[in-house]
């Protein structure tokens, strides 16, 4: 048993940081979202619905909201399309290269964020590597302007960043499955891939499912990529939110997206671990 | 076990062997772990793979059910290249050591998985998984998820999910080892009497010599990756060719005699015996030693052999006490005898020529 003093102790630090660090700034969000700014450009206290109003009714937003959900889900599906067959083959078939390989997945991560996204502004401008290979090859006499400033920019940036992210718990799921059930499966007369989409594939969902989660929480709430490479048709609703932070000056209506988009991705997380759950088999 | 069916059994391998195992090797990183085993198993015959752990008898279990690749050596069964099919095709299955329920379909859905992967018509599927069921006494448990389920009741579904696709062989891989003492020899007589009345040949690994006795018809006792002995267990027990079966199965004495002129003499014990002169090394049953009244080397008749030797201590063991005799000169043989009360200091005891069995000393 441990002492009420020790209990208190290693609780208290935590939990401070979780109330001065998010509890607080949450409930100040809040309150702002429910104030306004009046046309002196000063925010004022009269308590109103108006931001969310002006959120349901402004088409812009909505649209914006739609292209990021488009996108995130985007990334989500080309990172399980590329790290399912990528952790299945890393852990059933890679044997003595495992390791190796795992390292070369999990090293890009070491990488700043912003590197990665600068890479790809490289790669994909007018004057890039892409557009370069393009023309040495003949195959367009012009650089191709929409590689770069696009949301097509955006996904193929994020889906290079969010991969591993995906990779890893699908990895994680994959190595949990007994290795007898894949031998059992066989000698019950299953042929490999049957036994991939009945044994493996169930029993690695709890891994997909993080994985998706991960990927299409972390480009929902992206604001870096679409600035470095999105353009003004890549736009997201976390650089709305920024400019409404910042140059635009209207803190509660940006209170009101932030909360909007923080229930969506609560409701989001609370349903993906409900799923999570059911598909776990101890 | 029964002594009727053996010669009809040796028939049965003699003539038609339903699997037959040719000069099997397997290597694994370069250590050899099977070495040229050859083996014959006849239709709806349980035979036991038997051998301390590390002896390849799991190894050779899992290259029947084509878990592993040959590295030399053919597996036939029925007239067919079994090591060349692959393990989805054969038509053996396997009750695995650690049962291998799928965690994420339940009882129902386990037992009816080879079915559904095999041509088996939808609407047979559902009465065949009831029979399979029932047969393991199973049936209330069909929509349980395994996880629910004990390390026995696991254990039935496995029975059941391998016995649903009535194999022509049925591998099991210690499939008892996980239960507790009773559960175990309840489980040993059930899987007995189930394989006498489904029929379907049976190999069955373990390294339990009592389970091995109890259920085989025939025991092939694996040693570091070779075959010992392939026998009954009453001719294994009665006749062990090596000092190794001896040993292995069922407690024995090990006399390293010198052998002269038809007697063998082992310190101060001697008895006749047949056979090549020179050293040999003889097999005595503890429960072969009797205790006798009157003292002679050996007896005029020539059948009988008498000792003489001090108790050096009794177990008392319910119906038979375990007695260590001292003959002198370090010689120490153990004795199983009928409860005969306390006994202590010198006593004489005599055995059955016959029962001192030579056999081979590979060493070890």
């Amino acid at each position: 048993m441990y002492s009420r003093v020790y209990k208190t102790a290693v609780t208290i630090p935590p939990l401070a940081w979780v109330t001065i660090f998010l509890l607080i700034p949450y409930a100040i969000l809040f309150c702002y979202s429910f104030w306004s700014v009046s046309s002196l450009q000063v925010i004022v206290h009269n308590w109103n619905l108006q931001n969310y109003t002006q959120l349901f009714r402004n088409p812009l937003y909505l649209t914006v909201l739609l292209r990021s959900i488009r996108i995130a889900g985007a990334v989500t599906l080309l990172a399980l399309l590329l790290g399912y067959p990528l952790a299945y083959y890393l852990s059933f078939h890679a044997a003595k290269r495992k390791d190796l390989l795992y390292q070369l997945v999990i090293i890009p991560l070491w990488a700043s964020y912003l590197v990665r996204g600068y890479a790809w502004k490289t790669i994909l401008g007018s004057d890039g590597v892409l557009n370069g290979f393009l023309q040495y090859l003949h195959i367009t006499h012009r650089p191709v302007e929409f590689f770069l400033y696009s949301p097509f920019a955006v996904i193929l940036t994020l889906t290079h960043i969010y991969t591993p992210f995906t990779f890893l718990p699908i990895y994680a799921s994959l190595e949990h499955v007994p290795r007898n059930l894949v031998e059992a499966s066989h000698d019950l007369g299953t042929p490999p891939f049957s036994t991939f989409l009945r044994v493996i594939l169930p029993l690695s969902l709890p891994g997909i499912l993080a994985g998706a989660t991960f990927a299409f929480v972390l480009t929902l709430g992206d604001f870096l990529a679409p600035l470095l490479v999105g353009g003004s048709s890549g736009i997201m609703i976390s650089n709305i939110v920024v400019s409404l932070f910042g140059a635009a000056y209207n803190w509660p209506l940006g209170a009101a997206i932030s909360l909007c988009m923080l229930l969506l991705v609560v409701a989001l997380l609370s349903a993906t671990e409900r799923l999570e759950k059911r598909f776990t088999i101890s | 076990m029964n002594a009727a069916a053996s010669p009809a059994s040796a028939q049965r391998v003699a003539g038609n062997a339903l699997l037959s195992i040719r000069n099997v090797e397997k290597q694994f990183a370069g250590r050899p772990v099977l070495c040229g085993i050859s083996l014959d198993v006849a239709s709806g015959e349980f035979l036991t793979i038997l051998g301390e752990s590390g002896s390849g008898k799991t190894t050779l279990l899992r290259l029947i059910a084509g878990f592993e690749q040959l590295d030399g050596g053919e597996i036939w069964m029925a007239g067919e290249r079994l090591d060349q099919t692959p393990a989805y095709r054969r038509q053996v299955n396997t009750v695995f050591q650690s049962y291998a329920i799928f965690p994420h379909l339940s009882v129902f859905d386990n037992v009816a998985y080879g079915l559904r992967a095999k041509a088996v018509p939808r609407g047979e599927i559902p009465t065949r998984v009831t029979q399979a069921l029932a047969m393991v006494k199973m049936s209330e448990f069909a929509q349980s998820a395994p996880s629910r389920l004990s390390g026995g009741q696991q254990q039935r579904v496995a029975l059941a999910r391998a016995l649903v696709n009535r194999p022509r062989v049925l591998l099991l891989d210690e499939p008892l080892s996980a239960l507790d003492a009773n559960l175990r020899r309840q489980m040993q007589i059930e899987l007995k009497s189930l394989q006498r009345e489904v029929g379907i040949t049976f190999i069955f690994v373990t390294h339990d010599q009592e389970e091995a006795m109890a259920l085989s018809d025939r025991i092939a006792l694996l040693r570091a990756g070779r075959l010992e002995q392939v026998a009954e267990p009453r001719e294994i027990y009665g006749h062990p060719a090596t000092a190794y079966a001896a040993q292995f199965i069922g407690q024995t004495n090990l006399l390293r005699a010198e052998v002269r002129d038809g007697i063998a003499t082992a310190g101060p014990i001697s008895w006749p015996a047949n056979g090549p002169s020179g050293a040999a090394t003889f097999s005595l049953r503890p429960e072969s030693i009797r205790l006798s009244s009157a003292s002679h080397a050996v007896d005029a008749a020539g059948v009988t052999a008498h000792f003489h030797g001090r108790i050096q201590n009794q177990t008392f063991g319910g119906a038979m006490d375990l007695l260590e005799i001292d003959c002198g000169n370090s010689h120490l043989v153990r004795a199983r005898i009928s409860s005969p009360g306390p006994l202590a200091g010198p006593q004489d005891f005599e055995f059955s020529a016959s029962d001192a069995v030579r056999v081979r000393d590979g060493g070890g």
